[in-house]
């Protein structure tokens, strides 16, 4: 294979070349893609020790539940700031210095396709819990798993609301006179499963809303406050139909039946293959590649394993070298390991939110846009190119731009930008050039 | 004493990474001098600095960068001028506070930028030869903890090395300046997406700094300069001047500071009048001068050396701007220095007298006057400094009589 293939394993799927991963990867792009998938993951010592979602949780319908008693609350806002900044940070810690950054750039794409953000606040104190719980374990494991682990985390059950939903005539609903909230069954058949054009109707949100109520958390006066519960007393009783199936058993095995009847649904493989193809293709995924891969998805029933190689196997992957404009936080990310940035997390927070994407703080739920459209615009881009030089400022005193071009863009810089790195007029010039070519700011 | 809050007033944390922190251990100062150095990085031209214009060759070969002799040069001393931006200079000079020195070089002699600016700093003659600075290795001589300050978000090569030294940097995120600007639109040219989006965020900038009147531009502007003709959204430098000098002024702050500036790189229409290069000596001017009144008592025991890597071609190119070049231009500043002066052994502009036919050939080594300054401003030994600081630098006799001693 040629250089250009290493450059787009590791660019493209993978989180931009850290020193020498241009070499490794040289040999066997696609191998070395795969093994990625194959090996086990590995122990990541950065994200041990932080708190579970449900404790964090916890901690917050307790504190809640004290409402009135002066300080507890601003106690838990400050704690959670505390473990969302924790969080953020041993994140891209984990990004910048991990080893296996193609399964980390698949972390980054189901965590942004279940999006959870601090839009919502109580998110701030979960948003890294929830990735760590429920898309890190299921990343090469099934669709059906993640999606379930998603559904029943804190972090999800606050932010679209579902913790809230009661069934009008369950016995909570029909004392207190409260009801349905559709959030959560909206955007999971909208966003999260069969896509907008999946064929739903609104009934079939409705009665997805119904089947998942009771799924909530365990109250502030249990031992397990903020760990998942199904509370049968705001259930909602009775059959209900989804997508022209009838569920008529009621209980919280529905939402399981509901959930899988979703995560298999053909219309949910088109649309998780045609986001795949938008991310690791092009912005306009071709439509012989979506096809390829929703089969792939349907024929696995889900395995992500499986759909993750056929992603690499995609011919369209490898024919255009840099479709794609890198995120902010994809740049900042690919900058710092090729500059093999080893400070704490927390200093590149201000970066992430100067450029435009501060951490699990997504704008809705449909997460991060995937579109250059949506990332380039005339601020966004000096910003990078200040960034740039403030980088290059930082950087051009440890690290030699030549050896920083050579390990990064240098199998698909064009000569234009290659002339304009060797005839910066200082090393932080130089430093700045690289990090703003086209090159650098594409993958 | 000034404290580090006021010091850093309304410095936010940083959005690039940490700030790179002001860890000022304040020292017991074992001398009451201050030493700046001020680097421009990428070439400052010196032709068009300190302009020689009774040279009979000066007009000819400058071309459209000549600048007029009314309503143009400030003269200095009948022979040389200076740069109409250069204003505040011309008043430090008149008053005995400023020497500009001309056709000064390193011993480096190809046109590298980086190599340049490495021996620059490095103090020896070979680039990537030593890893730590000259300026350095004269703190070791002075003793002391943390009298050397650089002023940026890293410490550059000049003041690397065994000594530990203070940083401080201004609190924005740099701006991109308009050079660097320029060259990312050129590699932009064929990109869909991002070269539209920067000639669009230019535009944008250039009239919100028409509307909003910034003091640095210049009145007119050239018209290849008109699609980016903004100024650079930096600091300006008399800002970060003003705390440079507190910061030296302190009873028991830092005697040494090295202030690094850029925007030199004058290849493409480097304007004469007005323009890129115009602006950016008006800040260089305006900051340097607002040393003098940060600095306060302590500017009388105060040198300033100004110094870039190299100078640039005395033709101008075929872009209305000037290239790698070899003789360069100066400057010291200070109450402590015996100003008014210009020293120049001018080698002068005929097609004969140049170096390698295309540059102002160089007469002066630079460390020579960095050795004076250390010898006879710092009051460092010579030996150590001959020995140390610049070994293998005897053909480079320290500068005498450059300042009140």
């Amino acid at each position: 294979m040629t250089s250009t293939a290493a450059a787009i394993a590791v660019s493209r799927f993978g989180l931009g070349p850290r020193p020498g991963e241009l070499a490794a990867a040289g040999r066997d792009p696609v191998g070395w893609l795969k093994r990625q998938i194959q090996i086990s993951a590995l122990p990541l010592p950065a994200l041990s020790g932080l708190p579970s979602g449900a404790q964090r949780m916890g901690d917050f319908l307790r504190a809640r539940a004290q409402r009135g008693q002066p300080g507890q609350e601003a106690l838990v806002r400050h704690s959670f700031r505390e473990t969302f900044q924790q969080e953020a940070s041993a994140r891209l810690r984990v990004q910048i210095e991990g080893a296996t950054p193609f399964r980390e750039r698949l972390v980054t794409f189901w965590a942004n396709h279940f999006t959870v953000s601090v839009q919502r606040p109580p998110v701030f104190g979960l948003a890294g819990a929830f990735e760590r719980e429920a898309i890190r374990p299921h990343v090469f494991g099934r669709f059906a798993d993640m999606l379930l682990a998603v559904v029943r985390h804190p972090a999800m059950l606050v932010y679209l609301d579902n913790g809230q939903s009661i069934g009008p005539n369950s016995t909570v609903g029909l004392r207190r006179g409260r009801g349905l909230n559709e959030n959560l069954a909206r955007e999971l058949l909208e966003l999260h499963t069969l896509g907008v054009e999946g064929g739903y109707t609104q009934s079939d949100v409705r009665e997805l809303a119904k089947i998942l109520t009771g799924w909530t958390m365990a109250r502030a006066e249990e031992a397990d406050a903020g760990s998942f519960r199904f509370v049968p007393q705001i259930h909602e009783p009775g059959g209900k139909t989804l997508l022209g199936r009838r569920f008529g058993h009621g209980g919280e095995s529905d939402g399981r039946e509901a959930l899988t009847l979703m995560a298999r649904h053909p219309a949910t493989a088109r649309h998780i293959a045609t986001k795949l193809a938008r991310h690791f293709i092009a912005d306009q995924p071709p439509a012989a590649a979506v096809d390829r891969l929703a089969r792939v998805f349907l024929e696995a029933d889900g395995n992500l394993a499986a759909l993750s190689e056929a992603i690499v196997e995609q011919p369209e992957a490898w024919s255009e070298t840099l479709p794609k404009i890198r995120t902010p936080h994809e740049f900042v990310v690919a900058a710092l390991r090729a500059t093999e940035f080893n400070g704490p997390g927390e200093t590149v927070l201000g970066a992430l939110r100067t450029l435009g994407q501060p951490s699990f703080a997504a704008p809705s739920p449909s997460g991060w846009p995937d579109t250059a459209e949506r990332w380039i615009g005339p601020e966004a881009v000096l910003r990078r190119a200040e960034w740039s030089m403030a980088l290059g400022l930082r950087i051009a005193a440890i690290r030699s731009p030549e050896r920083l071009f050579e390990e990064t863009i240098a199998p698909v810089a064009s000569r234009a930008t290659a002339l304009a790195v060797v005839r910066a007029p200082s090393a932080s010039d130089a430093v700045a050039t690289l990090f703003a070519s086209p090159e650098f700011q594409r993958r | 004493m000034l404290s580090r809050r006021t010091l850093l007033g309304g410095i936010g944390s940083g959005t690039l990474l940490a700030p790179f922190g002001a860890s000022f251990a304040l020292a017991n100062a074992p001398t009451d001098r201050r030493l700046v150095i001020v680097i421009l990085r990428g070439a400052l031209d010196g032709l068009a600095a300190v302009p020689p214009y009774a040279d009979p060759e000066y007009r000819r070969i400058r071309g459209t960068l000549a600048l007029p002799e009314n309503d143009g040069i400030l003269d200095l001393n009948g022979r040389f001028g200076l740069h109409p931006a250069l204003a505040p200079l011309q008043a430090l000079y008149s008053v005995g506070e400023m020497t500009a020195l001309h056709a000064v070089a390193t011993p480096y002699r190809s046109r590298s930028h980086f190599d340049a600016q490495d021996i620059l700093e490095n103090g020896v003659t070979g680039a990537r030869e030593r890893k730590d600075g000259w300026l350095n290795r004269a703190l070791g001589l002075m003793g002391g903890e943390r009298l050397g300050l650089a002023v940026g978000q890293s410490v550059p090569l000049i003041l690397r090395g065994e000594m530990p030294v203070a940083s401080w940097a201004p609190p924005e995120m740099p701006a991109a300046d308009i050079d660097f600007l320029s060259r990312l639109a050129a590699l932009y040219a064929h990109d869909a997406v991002l070269g539209p989006a920067l000639d669009q965020g230019l535009r944008a900038q250039a009239m919100a700094d028409d509307a909003l009147g910034d003091p640095r531009e210049g009145q007119g502007r050239m018209s290849g300069e008109r699609m980016y003709g903004r100024a650079p959204r930096s600091q300006p430098l008399s800002k970060t001047a003003q705390a440079v000098g507190r910061l030296l002024a302190a009873r028991d702050g830092a005697r040494v500071a090295v202030m690094e500036l850029g925007g030199w790189d004058t290849h493409a229409n480097q304007g004469a009048l007005t323009g890129q290069l115009n602006n950016r000596l008006r800040d260089l001017g305006e900051g340097l001068a607002a040393l003098k009144p940060a600095l306060g008592q302590a500017w009388r025991r105060t040198a300033v050396a100004v110094v870039t890597e190299f100078g640039r071609t005395v033709a101008v190119n075929g872009t209305n701007g000037t290239d790698h070049g070899t003789g360069a231009a100066a400057f010291l500043l200070g109450g402590a220095i015996t100003g008014g002066r210009v020293i120049a052994h001018w080698p002068g502009l005929g097609a004969h007298q140049l170096y390698e036919g295309r540059d102002l050939a160089p007469t002066l080594d630079l460390r020579s006057v960095m050795k004076a300054l250390l010898i006879d401003h710092l009051g460092l030994p010579a030996g150590d400094v001959e020995r140390i600081v610049f070994p293998g630098s005897r053909e480079a006799a320290p500068l005498r009589d450059t300042l009140r001693v």
